[in-house]
């Protein structure tokens, strides 16, 4: 048989071929193990969102539910202490809130959907410690004129009956609002927001 | 001689066809696309099953697969306060159950698969034993089943299918009549034979996709893929008669 | 700093990619044997020109080596060792990790596919005499992998912690049990614990996801670096080193790269096709490749009323249960009949010796007055002599460089016995099997003995028919 050139065109052109559709080959492949790696079905429902009953909440009072492994607060908040957010505004480091740690409907003075109820995460933005809730606006070895908020013992950081941080204290950051909707009067669902589709 | 000496080592392998212990199956007329089929089935589960049983690896919310949302499944599926994204767990003691029942009723998650044999697949497994309960004063539930002798679960579907018992019927079986045993419907049930067939062939249709919830998408998946490797197979095909001109 | 003067690497036909692409793999190939590893191991590997069919499963066998590394790899991120979870991490892969039950399927169908795919390639090794010299120690390495294999896949098959998972273990593990005097120490050992339990689950995970897979990698690597030493045999047993041209190459050969890189290409396309097919429709298969009773979750007090190793340990199984006592007077007769051959034929004065001394201790230890010393049962108790047997006919595979004694290597060339014998081996094999996977009978015992006396007469009856029959002349250029 007659030695024949190799048809170095065709060669050039099934090579690239075949190694275009091999990378398509093992591309695909990859997908499921890229895949393996996202939150599991089990991660997604311990993360889902959580309901909570405000039906029994008295005024002044806070209640904490778990929500992705976090303690997250309800205050129903009184007149009193809703007067005494107002009141602080040059006590604090963010007072408008412009650093986005709430989401857009809790921009706002009271930091809240509702005035009435504050939904905090219970977890101080310095270093991770949950605050003490020291509510009675009295005289306090941290604060001579405290008007009422919560205290961080771990290092001294304070915040305010709208969760907003004091200035001068080791954390930097207002306590940060979780994204949350009123299912009812009753029933707040923390986790989701008013635009999301909730369970 | 040598065409006899392979002859008779291919029939070596029939010899060892010896009888074992069959047990003659149904089939189940299961329908894995039929979505209304695996509700009804899914609800039948839910209700009957369940209080005894677990399907500790199935979660609620997994069920969007059989055309239901959420908000369905919560409210139609979901009993005693729980979430929709948790596991069908059930709160039944396995130590306390070994004393009513004899054994702590098995997890039922994979129980299709698992029943699977020779005979038959789980699915028909499982649609004769649910069909083949009758009356027997001797167990302790007052139930017996010719699929799974002297099994310690009762006959929780009485009220849909009545009441079976055994009958001696005559069967034409290796050439000859002979006398057997089989259970017969004696006191009627909420539904005819024909519905409660259809009733079982839907919760068996839902065991079995519970057991294997991605099998469709499995499926899917595969026809795609061999499509694409069938291709690829002639073009590396190709590629390699195209270099081996070169070879003589 | 003086650089060796190596000549800078061009890459064909990539143009005007030469100078990046070309000027980075120079600047490797100063610095690491790249292109000299390339030259002698690919390019420059001169292979024979007639590989056919069979020639396919080494490259294939690699394949799937990378592909249960990988699988397995990711099966690590979300599985569970413990007794207490494990059977819930797989569900959980199955059911709840995005593409956990396509990784899953992947493992299981590629442990089986390893097997078919290992066995092919050994049954090359027979047909074609690729471990005939001076190609010994690859055969002896890829014996090695082989039985390495085998403990991987034990190891690997109690982590899903079914009813066949845990009961395959306990009864694989009892077989040591019955070594007389080391037998229940060397099992608790090995279990870590009086039954199958927690502490053996943990360090049969250890030994399946590193201890294993490190050891066959590297035993990988030396049978190749023994294949690459001698180059490769063909299917006509020709050496195609003896006949060189100008060049210095066999002119019976060509360069692994491109021919044979593109040609197991096209065997990698077809696999994965097969492969695909039965991982999407029918990853089961049957309950052969994952068996139906695993998945019901482990049960100490509850044995199975049928328990089997997986297919691909089947054969060696059947051979255990094929030794009872009413055997032992065959073994027996057996060893007498093959010292005699060996007495009698042998044209060396060492194998008779041996013969004459070995021949009366086994047979006194099958058949021999009954007494105990030690704490030993004497003669030696059956199920004893099936663990050995079991053992000896994994093993026996080791010797086949030394039990070929036949002229010529290929089977193309060799006379009717050898053909005939390998015909028989392998139905053998087969039916052995499948007997392995079903309950035991009076039958079908006795069919495992005949078959047991046969595969072992194909080893040891070898040296004999393999020089006594009519070989053909072996022609000096292969035939395509």
């Amino acid at each position: 048989m007659a030695e024949q050139q190799p048809d170095k065109s065709r060669r050039c052109m099934l090579v690239a071929a075949s190694t275009v559709a091999g990378g398509v080959a093992v591309g695909a492949a990859g997908v499921p193990f890229v895949a393996s790696m996202l939150p599991s079905e089990r991660a997604k429902a311990a993360g889902a969102p959580v309901e909570a009953d405000i039906s029994k909440l008295a005024p002044g009072e806070r209640m904490t539910v778990e929500w992705r492994g976090k303690p997250v607060w309800i205050v129903r908040r009184t007149p009193e202490m809703l007067d005494s957010v107002r009141k602080n505004d040059d006590k604090v480091s963010d007072p408008a809130s412009k650093k986005v740690m709430q989401p857009k409907y809790a921009t706002n003075e009271m930091r809240s959907i509702k005035p009435e109820y504050l939904v905090l995460v219970g977890i101080c933005t310095h270093l991770g410690c949950s605050p003490v809730e020291k509510f009675e606006a009295k005289a306090e070895a941290f604060a001579a004129d405290w008007k009422g908020g919560f205290f961080c013992p771990c290092h001294g950081s304070l915040f305010d009956l709208a969760g907003r941080v004091y200035k001068n204290r080791p954390a930097p950051d207002n306590l940060i609002v979780p994204p949350h909707k009123y299912l009812s009067d009753g029933r707040i669902l923390i986790g989701v927001d008013e635009s999301e589709k909730g369970a | 001689m040598i065409k006899k000496i392979i002859a008779a080592l291919l029939l070596v392998p029939a010899l060892v066809f010896a009888a074992g212990d069959h047990v003659k199956l149904d089939q189940a007329p299961i329908n894995a696309g039929d979505t209304a089929s695996l509700q009804r089935g899914a609800k039948l589960f839910v209700n009957y099953c369940l209080n005894c049983h677990s399907a500790n690896y199935m979660r609620y919310n997994r069920l969007v697969d059989i055309g239901l949302n959420e908000k369905e499944i919560l409210e139609n599926l979901v009993f005693s306060g729980g979430k929709v994204g948790d596991l069908m767990k059930n709160a039944m003691d396995p130590n306390e159950a070994k004393v009513w029942f004899g054994a702590p009723p098995p997890d039922l998650t994979v129980i299709a698969r698992a029943r699977a044999s020779g005979d038959g697949s789980g699915a028909d497994w499982l649609y004769t034993y649910l069909r083949t309960f009758y009356r027997d004063p001797a167990r302790p539930t007052g139930w017996n089943n010719t699929t799974y002798p002297n099994v310690g679960m009762p006959h929780v579907l009485w009220e849909l299918q009545g009441e079976q018992e055994m009958k001696a019927d005559k069967v034409r079986a290796d050439g000859y009549m002979a006398a057997v045993e089989k259970p017969v419907l004696a006191k009627p049930g909420k539904l005819s034979v024909l519905e409660y067939d259809s009733a079982v062939a839907d919760l068996v249709n839902y065991m079995v996709y519970m057991g294997e919830p991605a099998a469709k998408n499995r499926k899917n998946i595969g026809l795609v893929v061999l499509a694409f490797l069938l291709g690829l197979i002639f073009l590396v095909y190709a590629l390699k008669k195209e270099f081996w001109k070169d070879v003589h | 700093m003086a650089t060796t003067k190596k000549e800078p690497v061009i890459i064909n036909g990539a143009g005007p990619l030469n100078a990046p692409l070309g000027g980075l793999l120079t600047w490797v190939d100063q610095r690491f044997p790249m292109m000299s590893l390339w030259k002698e191991h690919l390019s420059e590997y001169y292979a024979p020109k007639n590989f056919n069919f069979w020639y396919y499963f080494g490259s294939l066998a690699m394949v799937i080596l990378v592909l249960q590394i990988v699988t397995g790899i990711f099966l690590t991120m979300h599985y569970k060792p413990s007794a207490t979870e494990a059977f819930a991490s797989v569900e959980y892969i199955m059911r709840e990790v995005p593409g956990g039950w396509l990784i899953r399927y992947m493992h299981s169908t590629g442990a089986s596919a390893f097997f078919i795919v290992v066995y092919l390639h050994m049954f090359r090794g027979l047909l074609y005499g690729s471990y005939r010299a001076p190609r010994e120690l690859i055969w002896i390495f890829g014996m090695v992998i082989y039985l390495a294999l085998m403990a991987e896949a034990f190891f690997g098959y109690l982590l899903p912690w079914g009813q066949m998972s845990y009961w395959g273990a306990q009864v694989i593990i009892n077989l040591f049990d019955a070594l007389p005097l080391i037998g229940p120490p060397l099992s608790e050992w090995i279990r870590g614990d009086f039954v199958v339990g927690d502490a053996t689950l943990n360090r049969f995970f250890a030994f399946h996801v590193i201890a294993i897979p490190l050891a066959l990698l590297g035993l990988v690597a030396l049978h190749i670096g023994a294949l690459h030493e001698v180059g490769s045999n063909n299917p006509d047993g020709v050496e195609i080193k003896e006949i060189k041209d100008a060049n210095g190459h066999p002119v019976d050969g060509i360069p692994f790269h491109p021919y044979y890189t593109v040609k197991d290409s096209l065997g990698v396309a077809v696999f994965a096709a097969v492969f695909c097919l039965i991982l999407f429709f029918a990853p089961e298969m049957g309950g052969y490749f994952l068996e139906y009773n695993n998945f019901i979750p482990a049960d100490p007090l509850k044995t199975p009323p049928h328990i089997a190793p997986v297919w691909y340990f089947t054969p060696y199984y059947s051979i255990l249960r094929a030794v009872t006592e009413d055997f032992m007077k065959w073994l027996a007769l057996g060893v007498a009949a093959y010292a005699a051959l060996v007495v009698f034929t042998s044209r060396g004065c060492l194998s008779k010796i041996i013969a004459v001394m070995v021949a009366p201790v086994l047979i006194f230890l099958m058949k021999g007055p009954s007494f105990t010393l030690f704490g030993i049962i004497f003669p030696i108790e059956p199920k004893v002599w099936g663990v050995v047997l079991m053992g000896v006919a994994t093993l026996i595979f080791f010797l086949m460089p030394w039990l070929d004694k036949s002229p010529v290597k290929s089977i193309r060339y060799k006379g009717m016995l050898s053909r005939w014998a390998l015909t028989i081996f392998v139905m053998v094999f087969l039916v052995l099997g499948y007997l392995g996977t079903l309950t035991v009978t009076d039958g079908r015992t006795l069919i495992s003995q005949v078959c047991t006396i046969i595969y072992f007469a194909f080893f040891l009856l070898m040296p004999w028919y393999t020089q006594m029959e009519k070989t053909h002349p072996v022609p000096s250029r292969v035939t395509m």
